[in-house]
């Protein structure tokens, strides 16, 4: 008999979504699917607002990451208003990206993934969380807690506000940096670095206890996308995109925002509210790519930090080529703090980052604008059209997790085949396939952002795991 | 205080207090330090008693009167705060929250909105009715300012101040009841109308309804408090 094994919720995510495993009578895993299930609507209330108030209004997307929607979206004003920020104003944006990154990754490490990381995947999963991890490893527990608050603090620092910054305009911030802050915030770095290189020593300690898991969670050859800047390193701020193949040849360079849609589309899948992202030349499926942390630093020449370089160096050692088991997304996020850590002491050591001419401002310029930035998760695009007025009239965002969606779901898909075997499964299995979701550190309240004819699939399960009804839509 | 100004005395919740002859029970509570909620009243603009936040109670009197606009007499005894005042000021500003699209978490005004700051005071905390959700439009035609008729509560400072004070006469309202707005001339668009570009509407407007262009970000204080010294400097001369 068949039977549909369903996890949902996915725990230790960002947001909601479920994974189904469909067997067949053998018991072997015929197909298995991560959906996202959750609807917003933010490209429909943008509508006629004026543009200017988008960068605040799209930061609302999300509690995480809002600062990436807020630069991406602000960029996208930018080209509507046609003018160039000021050179502060663009070097505290910088840091106020990196300070989100830096957080967020700590998160992802520390709250979502080193339970299963330190604990183990079969531990208890009563005790499976933060706190086992801060019980276990105090130590490691507490570095965790204070990297996310030393990014969390720089935010606040700048925006004033932890969550939702009302900083980020379009023309720059709307207010310039003070000694005091600057002074402050250099002070936390000592500490910071001290806490990255305890994560970075403990993950390479424990990496070879999950050989299995680097080989099969979502390992396999894709694209990849990422910002760099002219110097081909890595980029979070600015820069233009380029794709890599799995081989690590340039399929695609220099993406810049404008030209974003032209070589990205989005398919829809109908048990899904996130769409896929593809690269149009290469079709859907096969043109689907990774971003985010590993597409980062498979894409990029060199960290441009001393230390980060370093890192990378070391972590290139892993594989001839680019990295495929997404499982090294752990490892890369936490090379990304370090670099971000050292970004922030270079902008703050900047003499200009004080200075006080932080805004620039102009009207309507032009009818479309679109603006991209790397969030934690990966590469983000904002895409707006206006009337002369500055209102409105057509929204479109491109979000990481979308464009991870297919890496994703394939991935539930390997995971789930090698682990479950003659339809025997555990919960320490259960909590392996959802662990492959978790490398992606997935947003799903992001990747749900709009609103519209989404199609919609309802399968109603008996007891035994059959199928008695299902709607489709 | 010249021969023939009268005094009378009257009290409020339960202070004795003196006032001049012609002056509002709004005014004569203020000078003693009582406050009042009031939301379209705003101090050199002229009452028109249209919001209903500052209703209050008089001994002998069974309807609840706006205290703007309503003059005190002898021996007259007002209540200000009572449990019955209380229930109805919320249920105000529970319908100026249903009527349209106030949304502060997005709002330039947020933080700065003499609405929200009204329904903290006031302790609301749930909105018992439903939303009404309108589909409004925002007027962004001009060069330097925005109107957007969703937080707009008709308070109509915008009206007075751009009569009264500026004496253009750019604002005015159209329609009745629920469907009223706040249109510029003959409902043009704001950025093709007569506007001199003074700004004096959008630092009277209570809420986010008006806002300068360039105070996007939820941070946009606003000064109305230029008006009394406005018309004082104008008596003077
Ligand atoms: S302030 Fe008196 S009615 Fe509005």
């Amino acid at each position: 008999m068949s039977q549909t094994i369903v996890i949902d919720p996915v725990t230790r995510l960002e947001g909601h979504g479920k994974i189904t495993i469909q067997l067949n009578n053998q018991g072997e895993v015929e197909d298995a699917h991560f959906h996202v299930t959750q609807v917003r609507g933010f490209e429909k209330f943008a509508q006629g607002r004026p543009f200017y108030e988008m960068p605040s209004l799209m930061a609302r997307i999300c509690g995480i990451c809002p600062v990436s929607h807020l630069i991406a979206s602000a960029k996208a004003c930018e080209a509507i208003m046609s003018v160039d920020i000021p050179y502060t104003a663009a070097q505290l944006r910088r840091m106020l990206n990196l300070a989100q990154m830096v957080q967020s990754h700590a998160l992802s490490f520390f709250y979502l993934a080193s339970p299963d990381l330190l604990l183990g995947m079969e531990s208890d999963p009563a005790t499976r969380h933060i706190f086992g991890v801060v019980g276990a490893k105090p130590e490691l527990g507490r570095a965790g807690i204070a990297l996310r608050r030393f990014g969390q603090h720089i935010i606040e620092l700048l925006g004033s506000k932890r969550i939702h910054p009302g900083w980020v305009v379009p023309g720059g911030v709307t207010e310039p940096l003070s000694a005091d802050k600057r002074d402050e915030t250099l002070g936390m770095i000592p500490e910071a670095y001290a806490n990255v290189h305890l994560a970075l020593s403990e993950y390479k300690k424990i990496a070879d206890n999950f050989k299995t898991e680097i080989d099969v969670f979502a390992n396999f050859p894709t694209y990849f996308m990422g910002l760099i800047n002219e110097d081909e390193s890595i980029a979070f701020t600015d820069g233009a995109l380029r794709l890599i193949d799995a081989k690590g040849n340039i399929v695609d360079d220099g993406i810049t925002a404008s030209r974003f849609t032209q070589v990205i589309g989005e398919a829809v899948e109908s048990y899904s509210y996130t769409k896929f992202a593809y690269y149009k030349p290469l079709g859907y499926p096969e043109g689907c790519y990774r971003v985010g942390p590993l597409a980062r630093l498979n894409i990029a020449k060199s960290m441009g930090t001393p230390l980060a370089d370093k890192e990378l160096a070391e972590f290139r050692q892993l594989a001839d080529g680019p990295l495929q088991g997404s499982f090294h997304y752990h490892h890369a996020r936490l090379i990304e703090i370090l670099y971000g850590i050292e970004r922030i002491e270079q902008i703050l050591s900047d003499p200009l980052i004080l200075d006080k001419h932080v805004r620039a401002t102009a009207g309507v310029n032009r009818l479309e604008g679109a603006g991209q930035a790397e969030a934690p998760r990966g590469t983000l695009m904002h895409n707006y059209k206006v009337d002369s007025d500055g209102k409105i009239t057509w929204a479109n965002l491109v979000i990481a997790t979308g464009q991870n969606n297919k890496a994703m779901d394939l991935g539930v898909l390997q995971a789930a085949k090698h682990y479950i075997k003659d339809g025997r499964f555990s919960e320490g299995i259960l909590n392996r396939i959802e662990a492959v979701v978790r490398t992606f550190d997935p947003c799903l309240s992001c990747s749900t952002h709009a609103f519209g004819q989404m199609p919609l699939d309802i399968s109603l399960l008996s007891c035994d795991g059959q199928i008695i009804d299902r709607v489709i839509r | 205080m010249s021969e023939n100004v009268e005094v009378k005395t009257l009290t409020i919740d339960g202070h004795e207090v003196s006032a001049r002859r012609g002056q509002t029970i709004l005014e004569v509570a203020r000078e003693n330090n009582i406050s009042i909620p009031t939301l379209c009243h705003l101090d050199g603009l002229t009452d028109v008693g249209a919001c209903r936040l500052c209703l209050v109670e008089i001994a002998g009197v069974s309807k609840l009167l706006p205290s703007c606009v309503t003059t005190v007499y002898e021996g007259m005894e007002v209540h200000t705060d009572s449990e019955r005042l209380q229930k109805h000021r919320r249920t105000i500003l529970e319908l100026l929250f249903t009527e349209r699209n106030h949304i502060c978490s997005v709002c330039v005004a947020n933080g700065h909105c003499e609405l929200q700051s009204l329904a903290q005071s006031q302790g609301l905390t749930h909105v018992r009715l439903p939303y009404r959700n309108p589909d409004l439009s925002v007027d962004a035609s001009h060069e330097r300012f925005t109107l957007d008729h969703n937080r707009c509560i008709l308070c109509t400072r915008c009206v007075r101040v751009c009569a009264e004070i500026e004496g253009a006469h750019v604002w005015d309202v159209m329609g009745r009841g629920i469907n009223s707005l706040i249109i510029s001339d003959l409902h043009e668009n704001w950025g093709a109308s007569s506007c001199t570009r003074c700004g004096k509407c959008v630092q009277v407007c209570p809420t986010g309804a008006l806002f300068d262009k360039s105070k996007v970000g939820s941070e946009h204080p606003k000064y109305p408090d230029f008006l009394p010294y406005l018309n004082l400097m104008r008596e003077s001369q």
